[in-house]
């Protein structure tokens, strides 16, 4: 029990950047911290009540000092919160090459999906120094998914996606915690990130495959709900096709436009009239309560196997 | 003088008319902070019980000494005991209904009835809490976030809400009480820029608490509805959102930090003063400061929230304003520093708790500035970095400030001293006790734990014996004061009307005070904190 560490791992891409970040500002703690200190004994034994110095000339306004100690510390800070904004929106923002995978929290444990259908609860296997974009949603309440190795966190909410973004430095296995209180276990709501070597990490997911990948699990659900009656390239007097939407800009019926992202298709599927594609009518049912969050990320894997905005383009100007 | 000194004993405040219910139904602003004090040291002590209770489980990587169910309950009682019924009303409704008219040469504050109404409501609240604690207790943290505690705590949210919900008036009516007793009932020649610092910085949280207490008030309101009637406001299931919780709990909780600490700070301006036997260094930089914290303390809220899913943009507007809090921050430290600047400085206890004061703050602002550094924030948040943090502000800060000021006026209270040796002794117990418990949660924090836990991995065990090793010696750091004080009743009255020699009108009235404080109105001619000018006439 003696061995123990003083500082975490740090075994992703951002890592090395926040732990700068945080040594500078345990510098700047230290500088000012130390002046109070030293200012604070220094002047309490200089002119402690009986001591004989020279109490000649005290002063209790002295503009230029007070304009010092406010300038000083907001130039530092405006350099701090600079570099800490910077780094906080490269962390929001994915590579675009980032393979992805979803990540459904629930009381008390965390579901992940590969695209390649393998299934995984409290265990998160991803190879080293590839770009994991983590697609993320809560069955029930707030949950936060929290790898300190790599110094990341993101709140997972129900009835919406977020996402996080990591590029894992070192094969090894690292804690996963729940950070966000969600009730009686949540202290047991954690488990382990097992960073591996790209070709161990390609035989595990061939050798784990539990199920068929999660497109085809899609496409499946896809005409099950009868998604397709309406949503194929031959009846577009319903529904618009989703060949090359996914990525795409959409025009909506009210005029405003927007991007079709996760969160667009989770929405028109939940709730169509939301958002509604300029130019149809809104006949589309709502299917809430009829998917469970995996089922509606297969789709989502679906709707993206259908291609991107420039395969659309190529279909359309052949 | 032999009999004016028996007047005086007989027409004090505590001696003016016996019997309980010359007590219940007073409306002497004195009786009222005294039934204050009584109370919320009952809360202090409650919510303590479940410190210690938590610490001890603490100790091992396992469960072994509460379930989870119980440790949940834990620190969600302890948060909101603590929180809403020892901090938010400590330095006000005690210090603060005793000094305030007293500072300003008044008889009384300005409404001496809604002054009762208010321990009244305290009282209720108080008790409705306490009810619901022993009838299953509430395990969603204090801070009751949806959907969790609409849809899935099956413990007694609801009565704790209401009991919070009526505090909060409790609360408002005393803030609206000092604000106007603060402008219409100053002596005559006390000009705003003549008040102590101590009177500005409780006028800066009667503002706050006037605007924040109502959101409080109304979040918790929403959150009943949801609970008990199934309407969609915070809970996505039902149509709500969560997010909009988190806004509205934290535009109340983040000034709620500052309804504190800024009470205590202007305790450590009276403080520092006396006991250097200096004028307060950049008196209106003070004064100043205090306004702008809380006017920028309304503007913060969000970066409670950088991990949350809201808007990236709005963590940057939220992180950049909350480093502009940490200026006038800076500007208080630094000029109470520089106040001590060729003082005549007199180690007494109560300055013993200022200069821990300061020097916990400092720490708990500095580590401000890891939390509101954004890619830093997505590390540090909700783990044991943020515990550490607003520990270092809220306990060795504002109760610092607290204890410092209790000791520093004990004698203008009751007309007693209390043993100077122990409660030296006590001051460095505390200080070090605290530094123990909470310094090792910082390390904690950035190795990862998350806080909420009550079973954690191995390798945080030895911070978590230190921690809980420092919280044994913290408790005997606020044991200790408890009897002394209580220990100081059993001595005559001797403290005399003024025993530290202090500027400041509360100490021209004989300890204690007669009921209607002042015989004759007093008439302000000098800044405050004139000590230069004291020492040179000899006085």
């Amino acid at each position: 029990m003696w061995d123990f560490p003083l500082l975490p791992e740090a075994a992703s891409s951002t890592a090395a950047e926040v732990d700068a970040l945080f040594w500078i500002l345990i510098g700047v703690a230290s500088v000012f911290g130390g002046i109070i200190t030293a200012g604070l004994v220094y002047f309490n034994i200089r002119y402690r009540k009986n001591s004989k110095a020279s109490r000649a000339g005290a002063v209790s306004e002295h503009l230029p000092l007070e304009l010092l100690w406010s300038i000083v510390p907001l130039v530092i800070s405006a350099g701090i919160f600079g570099w800490g904004a910077k780094l906080y929106f490269d962390m929001h923002v994915p590579p675009e090459n980032a393979r992805e995978v979803y990540v459904v929290g629930k009381q008390w444990m965390w579901k992940i999906q590969h695209p390649q259908g393998n299934r995984e609860i409290n265990e998160l296997h991803v190879p080293v120094g590839v770009p994991i974009k983590l697609v993320m949603t809560s069955q029930d309440v707030i949950h936060s998914f929290f790898v300190p190795a790599f110094r990341i966190k993101q709140d997972v909410l129900p009835g919406r996606y977020t996402t996080t973004w990591f590029e894992a430095t070192k094969p090894g296995e690292y804690h996963l915690f729940c950070a966000e209180y969600c009730g009686t276990s949540h202290a047991s709501m954690k488990g382990r990130v097992v960073v591996m070597k790209q070709e161990e990490f390609e035989r595990w997911l061939a050798g784990n495959r539990q199920e068929e990948s999660m497109t085809a699990s899609g496409d499946q659900l896809f005409r099950q709900f009868g998604c397709v009656t309406c949503h194929s390239q031959t009846s577009q007097e319903r529904g618009p096709s989703l060949h090359g939407l996914f990525g795409s800009t959409v025009r909506l019926a009210d005029g405003s436009t927007v991007t079709a992202d996760e969160r667009y298709i989770r929405e028109s599927i939940l709730n169509p009239g939301a958002a509604l594609v300029a130019g149809y009518k809104p006949l589309m049912p709502t299917y809430a309560g009829q998917m469970s969050q995996e089922q509606l990320f297969q789709i989502i894997e679906y709707v993206k196997s259908l291609g991107g905005p420039q395969i659309a383009g190529e279909r359309r100007n052949p | 003088m032999k009999t004016v000194n028996e007047d005086a004993l007989q027409k004090n405040y505590i001696t003016a008319a016996y019997g309980i219910r010359s007590w219940l139904l007073t409306r002497d602003h004195k009786r009222i902070a005294l039934l204050y004090l009584i109370s919320i040291t009952l809360f202090f002590f409650i919510g303590g019980f479940f410190a210690v209770l938590m610490r001890l489980e603490l100790m091992t990587p396992q469960g072994d000494l509460v379930s989870a169910e119980t440790y949940n309950r834990l620190f969600t009682m302890h948060g909101v005991a603590m929180i809403f019924f020892f901090l938010v009303p400590s330095i006000p409704a005690v210090l603060g209904n005793f000094l305030l008219p007293m500072m300003l040469g008044a008889r009384d504050l300005a409404f001496p009835r809604l002054n009762l109404l208010s321990w009244y409501l305290y009282m209720v609240g108080g008790a409705y809490t306490l009810y619901a604690m022993v009838t299953g207790g509430i395990d969603t943290g204090w801070t009751f976030y949806t959907p969790y505690s609409t849809g899935y705590s099956t413990t007694n949210v609801v009565p704790v809400v209401v009991g919070i919900f009526i505090l909060g008036f409790s609360s408002i009516l005393t803030g609206l009480n000092f604000i106007v007793t603060t402008h219409k009932m100053r002596a005559p020649g006390l000009t705003w820029f003549r008040l102590p610092l101590f009177v500005w910085s409780q006028y800066a949280t009667s503002v706050i608490i006037l605007l924040a207490t109502p959101v409080l008030a109304i979040t918790l309101a929403l959150l009943g509805v949801e609970r008990i009637f199934r309407v969609g406001i915070f809970d996505p299931a039902l149509g709500g959102d969560p997010i909009l919780f988190q806004h509205m709990f934290w535009f109340y909780s983040h000034p709620a930090v500052y309804i504190m600490v800024l009470p205590s700070m202007g305790v450590v301006s009276e403080l520092v003063t006396c006991f250097a036997r200096r004028r307060i260094f950049g008196y209106r930089f003070m004064a100043f400061a205090v306004m702008a914290i809380a006017v920028l303390g309304f503007l913060v809220w969000g970066h409670h929230m950088f991990v949350s899913g809201q808007s990236v943009y709005a963590g940057m507007a939220f992180s950049a304003l909350s480093f502009f809090v940490a200026i006038p921050s800076a500007i208080k430290v630094f000029n109470w520093t520089a106040t001590l600047h060729k003082g005549r400085i007199e180690f007494r206890t109560p300055v013993l708790y200022a200069f821990g004061f300061i020097g916990l703050f400092t720490i708990g602002g500095l580590t401000g500035l890891f939390l509101a550094t954004l890619a830093v924030n997505v590390h540090l948040t909700d783990t044991y970095f943020v515990v550490a943090h607003f520990h270092y502000i809220m306990v060795g800060g504002a109760v610092m400030g607290y204890l410092g000021g209790i000791h520093y006026w004990w004698p203008k209270m009751t007309g007693r001293m209390y043993h100077e040796g122990w409660a030296k002794f006590s001051a460095l117990i505390l200080f070090v006790g605290f530094n123990l418990t909470f310094f090792p949660q910082f390390i904690l924090g950035y190795l990862g734990m998350p806080r909420r836990y009550y079973i954690y991995p191995e390798e945080f065990q030895v911070l978590n014996v230190l921690s809980t090793a420092g919280a044994s010696i913290l408790g005997l750091g606020y044991i200790i004061p408890m009897i002394y004080l209580l220990w100081s009743l059993r001595k005559p009255r001797t403290a005399g009307p003024n025993p530290w020699n202090a500027v400041g009108l509360e100490w021209l009235t004989p300890s204690p005070p007669p009921t209607h404080n002042f015989d004759k109105t007093p008439v302000v001619t000098e800044e405050p904190y004139a000590y230069e000018e004291k020492s040179a006439h000899g006085g």
